[in-house]
């Protein structure tokens, strides 16, 4: 049977406790908030921590409010809760949606918000046992020096997988994070970077605490997810395109965000300048899907092939803008 | 290559009359009755433990002082050992045991034909995963890093991972004694002249297929929990679809008498064919537990059980069909090669069922098939639901599909015109008796709207059709003997309960129900009256296990032949006591009645006493053997059986043509079974068989990149969740096979085969794209639909 590694667990019961643990216990220390990402990975051996600490019952991390507009959750709201609350569900569907799509009901009743946002980059070299990487080889981002995707290069291209992410960052949303040296707002974005190894730009020992949603205004928001089951699977490609529009219907402002195309949750930057401007129309989202497809760059180290990765991007941006605009669903008969 | 050909019979269609072997006490008198346990939605017998979790797998279970056991496997594919260096492991605290494969180098494999198998890797490894070393540790921890601080030096050698590379002369062997290649087997059948087929017929189709390999993926991971006695008894509890040939192959391997080993197979989570041979940590557990003097548990990770396999060949297939304008065969030449896996394991026998059901269930009156296994460094495929007859399966029926639509036909009305008739012979000398196949089909034609659907769906939606066919149990044991091939003793106590003992392994299939729905039905008394121990060597007679579909019909037939003594018995005293001849008795509800005045009775118990004070401990045996079915010709022992299921399957797919994914709409499938013994668990059968075939369509591949299995795992080894099942709608043909008991046939397997070309056949109706190959995934789809439009424009 696999076992979890041995570790002492801590749950301390305020945040400031769990920042001091963190500093004292430095690197041999880890956060774990509903488990379901750390706990597999500690069974993988891919994180050996010799102290757990338990944030998910921290007061500082809990907790729903509105406040002029904007939505506040807590780091510790369980995806179950993004679901179905009917009150964020109303103002942001399309992050609720993203929350239902994450893998089975057993883990979104355990899984995090928080834990999601920082949920560490995927690789089918990786996330395996470590019998599994001693066979094939270790690879850069644990015990090795050399990528198994790219063996000449010099980084490792691990897949961002959340799927509330994209999202986030197309509802323009931020997080406060706390750490040792205080208090910081940091927008959702700018928590990543494009290394696989070290996706998240959070200091050791940070902690994100909350979430923070600007108001939907005139933004309308969809989410859509490729993935080759109907539950469990972390996504092959993600879209989430978010739309403002004129009164006169133009697009004034378009966000659309990629997840499980690259190491970090990628903007669509050819697709949203593409919109910008325009009415939302056939031509326009077609226009909008050849620059997700060209943009997308897919690697191959999760399941699928990129060739379809690719084209389902192209897809899922098309059929979000069409329902988004209202348009009917493309004749597949013409296809 | 070694030609085994056969002497043709005069006609396939040659009708016979008489069974072999009419079963004593099995007349078909009473199958027109009303049964009082049979053919009722009954509770499983298990129900209570396995709805609350109360029912103990192997894994559950812990012995005093009990430790844990490990394997050490292979990191390389291919590769020589040149050296195992345990001292380290051996002297650490908290390690009871390291054994290596010197220490047990005896070699074994399920079948006589092909022994090729270590406990552990002796000289060679030839497989990633396959067992190096072994370690019993005070816990699951320390056997971890016992087994780390193992240390094996390795040479590594060129893998071989593909049919192509296997048949490279150049290739690196794998097993030193194979002549041509990593060719480890090719057979050669030829029944009737081909030739004078093919020049009779008005038009001749050649295609290729391939099957992707796939695996079972039970919910219970393997486990083996071994107690070697200071008596000199050991005791094995495992999760084994075949208790009595683990206990053969731990006799063997342990080179102990097998008086001495007690095998127990618990409540099993599972099978599908990937637990009917030994495995090593079967092997090792009781050597460990030997030198450790503790009880030794091995319960293998999912991952493991990855690497144990046995499932899914991959398969080539060549077909070439020569047929009448009217769509009827005149000739079929079938060739396959096997993609096996580094050992034998079941292979022989399945490279035989790629050509051995191929003759049903259409008329073939000439038929050559040329299969070969071949060897590479993956883990040894083996058997899995519907073993060695799904690949060619797929081929077969693809293949009709396309010769209809050239014909012109309906592919129903086509196969409709081309079955084999009940009570007939194949080409092959394959025997068959009863055959509901033209009421399944009819079943699945009008319930799905066929008519009005095939080939009139828009764009993108299509319908598609296949049939099948499985055995009911081989004809022919696994080792050659001339005994039973199933057991049962009966005993009566005084109260009136029942207690039945049979060697049978419940792996969920419900074999445990089975025999207590037979037994209390012969004898008339209530399910609750019935007491069993199965799967267990020591207390029960030999079955010989829950593969090739045998359990509902042999050990049926056995434990229905001694409750039938018994009822003999009973019925002699109850006659006498209430002065009524014996043929005039009835049995049902825990009465013994007249069947003419059904106030006029005695109760079970009492009958029971009665018989007692008269003959003494009530207590009988029943046996069953099939008929001799195998044909006269070497390689005939695989394909007979005393009955065979027929299916035919009707699958409705929407195919997306932007993104190439397939949703089945539905999928409706009919299936022949001879009789129903209970409804619920028959349509769960053949639900579970039809979620099995659509995994294996759809979405299923064991897949390897770089000499190693590329995601072993249950998260990214795909099989379908709850929410990806289409609906299904499972019709039940019952048509009461003379030999089966209470005309039962079977029921676990054969549903799978025809769900995989019905889906492949829709997607044509749906696309006019055919996909050649499993699994048939939304991006070989999408591929194809890219490539046609390519070609269109490239066309315009
Ligand atoms: C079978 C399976 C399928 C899955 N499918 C999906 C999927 O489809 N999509 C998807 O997005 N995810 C998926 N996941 C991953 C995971 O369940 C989710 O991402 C989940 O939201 C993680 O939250 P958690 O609270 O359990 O995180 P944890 O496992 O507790 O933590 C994840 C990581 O984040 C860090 N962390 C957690 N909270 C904080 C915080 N507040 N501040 C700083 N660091 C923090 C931890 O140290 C850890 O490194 C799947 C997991 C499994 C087991
Ligand atoms: S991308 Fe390369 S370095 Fe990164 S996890 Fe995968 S194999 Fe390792």
């Amino acid at each position: 049977m696999l076992r979890l590694n041995r570790f002492s667990y801590v749950a301390p019961g305020d945040l400031d406790g769990a920042l001091a643990l963190m500093e004292k216990h430095g690197q041999d220390a880890m956060l774990m908030a509903g488990g379901t990402d750390l706990l597999v990975n500690i069974k993988q051996r891919l994180a050996t921590p010799a102290l757990v600490v338990g944030i998910r019952e921290l007061p500082e991390l809990q907790g729903y409010s509105l406040d002029r507009g904007w939505l506040t959750l807590g780091a510790s709201t369980r995806l179950c809760d993004i679901e179905h609350d009917p009150r964020i569900r109303m103002m942001y569907p399309a992050l609720s949606d993203a929350a239902g799509l994450i893998s089975a009901p057993q883990v979104r009743t355990v899984a995090t918000l928080g834990g999601n946002i920082c949920l560490d980059t995927r690789c089918n070299y990786y996330n395996q046992s470590q019998e599994w990487r001693r066979a094939i080889g270790f690879c850069m981002k644990k015990d090795s020096p050399i990528c198994r995707v790219a063996p000449g290069g010099d980084r490792c291209w691990a897949v961002a997988s959340a799927d509330t992410v994209p999202v986030l960052i197309s509802l323009r949303a931020e997080t406060t994070v706390v750490g040792p040296s205080g208090i910081r707002r940091v927008p959702v974005e700018s928590l990543y970077q494009d290394d696989g190894l070290v996706p998240l730009t959070l200091r050791f020992g940070e902690i994100v605490s909350s979430v923070h949603i600007p108001p939907p205004d005139t933004w309308t928001t969809e989410y859509a997810k490729f993935r080759l089951r109907q539950s469990f699977d972390f996504p092959l490609v993600g879209i989430a395109a978010s739309v403002r529009r004129d009164p006169d219907g133009n697009i004034a402002d378009a966000r659309v965000v990629m997840t499980a195309v690259a190491s970090y949750p990628e903007r669509a930057s050819g697709a949203e300048s593409v919109l910008r401007g325009k009415p939302l129309s056939e031509e326009s989202i077609t226009t909008a899907g050849h620059a997700v497809f060209r943009q997308a760059k897919p690697m191959d180290n999760t399941a699928g092939s990129i060739f379809h990765r690719k084209r389902m991007a192209r897809v899922l941006v098309e059929r979000s803008l069409r329902h988004i605009a209202g348009l009917p669903e493309r004749d597949a008969r013409t296809a | 290559m070694s030609s085994e050909k056969g002497t043709p019979l005069q006609s396939e269609t040659s009708t016979f009359h008489a069974p072999s072997e009419p079963l004593a006490a099995h007349s078909s008198e009473r199958t027109t009755q009303n049964f009082s346990v049979i053919g009722k939605r009954n509770l499983k017998y298990d129900w209570h433990a396995k709805l609350t979790g109360a029912a103990k797998y192997t894994d559950d279970l812990r012995l005093p002082r009990m430790i844990y056991g490990r394997l050490l496997r292979s990191p390389h594919p291919h590769a020589r050992i040149l050296r195992i260096d345990v001292s380290r492991a051996r002297a650490m605290s908290g390690v009871f045991a390291v054994l290596t494969g010197k220490d047990l180098p005896i070699r074994y494999g399920i079948l006589p034909s092909s022994q090729d198998e270590t406990a552990m890797a002796l000289e060679k490894v030839r497989y990633v995963g396959e067992a190096v070393a072994a370690v019993a540790a005070v816990d699951e921890w320390t056997a971890e890093e016992a087994c780390n601080a193992i240390e094996v030096v390795y040479e590594p050698l060129q893998p071989v991972m593909s049919i192509d590379e296997a048949l490279d002369p150049d290739s690196e062997k794998i097993h030193d004694w194979t002549k041509h290649a990593n060719i480890q087997k090719n057979v050669l059948l030829e029944f009737g002249d081909l030739d004078e087929g093919f020049a009779e017929a008005d038009r001749v189709f050649e295609d290729e297929y391939f099957f992707e390999g796939n695996t079972h993926v039970p919910m219970e991971n393997h486990a083996a929990l071994a107690n070697w006695e200071p008596t000199g008894k050991v005791t094995v509890w495992s999760s084994t679809q075949t208790p009595h040939y683990l206990h053969r192959e731990l006799a063997r391997v342990l080179d102990l008498p097998p008086s001495r080993i007690r095998v127990i197979a618990p409540p099993v989570g599972g099978g599908f064919g990937g637990k009917s041979e030994a495995f090593s940590h079967e092997l090792v557990a009781p050597v460990l537990s030997r030198l450790s003097g503790r009880p030794v548990l091995i319960s293998l990770s999912r991952e493991e059980v990855f690497y144990c396999h046995r499932g899914r060949h991959p398969v080539r297939m060549w077909i070439r069909t020569g047929v009448k304008s009217d769509g009827t065969i005149t000739a079929l030449d079938f060739k396959s090669t096997l993609d096996g896996g580094a050992y034998g394991s079941y292979g022989i026998a399945t490279t035989y069922y790629t050509g051995a059901l191929n003759t049903l269930p259409y008329r073939v009156p000439r038929y050559r098939f040329e299969g070969r296994r071949v060897f590479t460094n993956k883990p040894p495929c083996g058997p899995k639901r519907g073993h060695g007859t799904v690949q060619p399966r797929f081929a077969i029926e693809a293949h009709l599909d396309r010769i209809a639509g050239e014909l012109g036909h309906d592919p129903a009305e086509m196969r409709k015109g081309m079955l084999v008739s009940p009570f007939s012979w194949t080409v092959n000398h394959l025997r068959v008796t009863s055959c509901g196949l033209p009421e399944a089909i009819d079943a699945v034609l009008e319930r799905s709207g066929w008519r009005e659907k095939h080939g009139h769906l828009p764009q993108g939606k299509g319908i598609g059709l296949a049939c099948s066919v499985y055995l009911s149990g081989a004809g022919l044991p696994i080792y050659w003997n001339p005994m039973p091939h199933s057991g049962a003793q009966i005993k009566i106590d005084r109260g009136g309960g029942v207690t039945v003992y049979c060697g049978t392994s419940d792996i969920g299939q419900d074999s445990d129900s089975m025999l207590a729905y037979v037994v209390a039905e012969e004898l008339g008394v209530d399910i609750g009256d019935i007491h069993l121990v199965t799967g267990d060597t020591s207390l029960a007679p030999v079955d010989l296990g829950s593969y090739s579909s045998r359990v509902t019909f042999m050990a049926g037939n056995a434990a229905r032949q001694a409750a039938s003594k018994l009822r003999a018995q009973l019925f002699q005293v109850a006659a006498a006591r209430l002065d009524v001849p014996e043929a005039r008795l009835g049995a049902a509800g825990g009465m013994i009645y007249d069947l003419e005045d059904t106030e006029r009775q005695i109760p079970f118990a009492q009958a029971a006493q009665l018989a007692e004070a008269e003959f003494g401990t009530l207590g009988e045996t029943g046996s069953y053997t099939p008929p001799k079915l195998a044909g006269p010709y070497k390689g005939s022992g695989v394909g007979p059986s005393p009955a065979y299921s027929f299916t035919c399957a009707v699958a409705e797919v929407d195919v997306d043509l932007e993104t190439g994914i397939l949703s089945i709409q539905k999928i409706w499938v009919a299936h022949d079974l001879g009789r129903a013994l209970n409804p619920v668990v028959c349509e769960g059968q053949i639900e579970g068989g039809v979620y099995m075939g659509w995994a294996e369509a759809v979405i299923e591949e064991q897949v390897f990149r770089k000499g190693l299995h590329k995601q072993p795992s249950l998260l990214e080894y795909k099989i379908p969740t709850s929410l990806d099942m289409p609906d299904v709608d499972t019709t039940i043909i019952e048509s009461i096979d003379p030999e089966g008991p209470f005309g039962a046939k079977e029921v676990g397997q054969g549903p799978l085969a025809p769900v995989i070309p019905a889906i492949a056949n829709a997607v044509y109706d749906a696309t006019g794209i055919r996909i050649d190959s499993t699994p048939i995934m939304a991006d070989k789809v999408l591929r194809a639909i890219e490539m046609r439009r390519k070609q269109h424009a490239a066309a315009v």
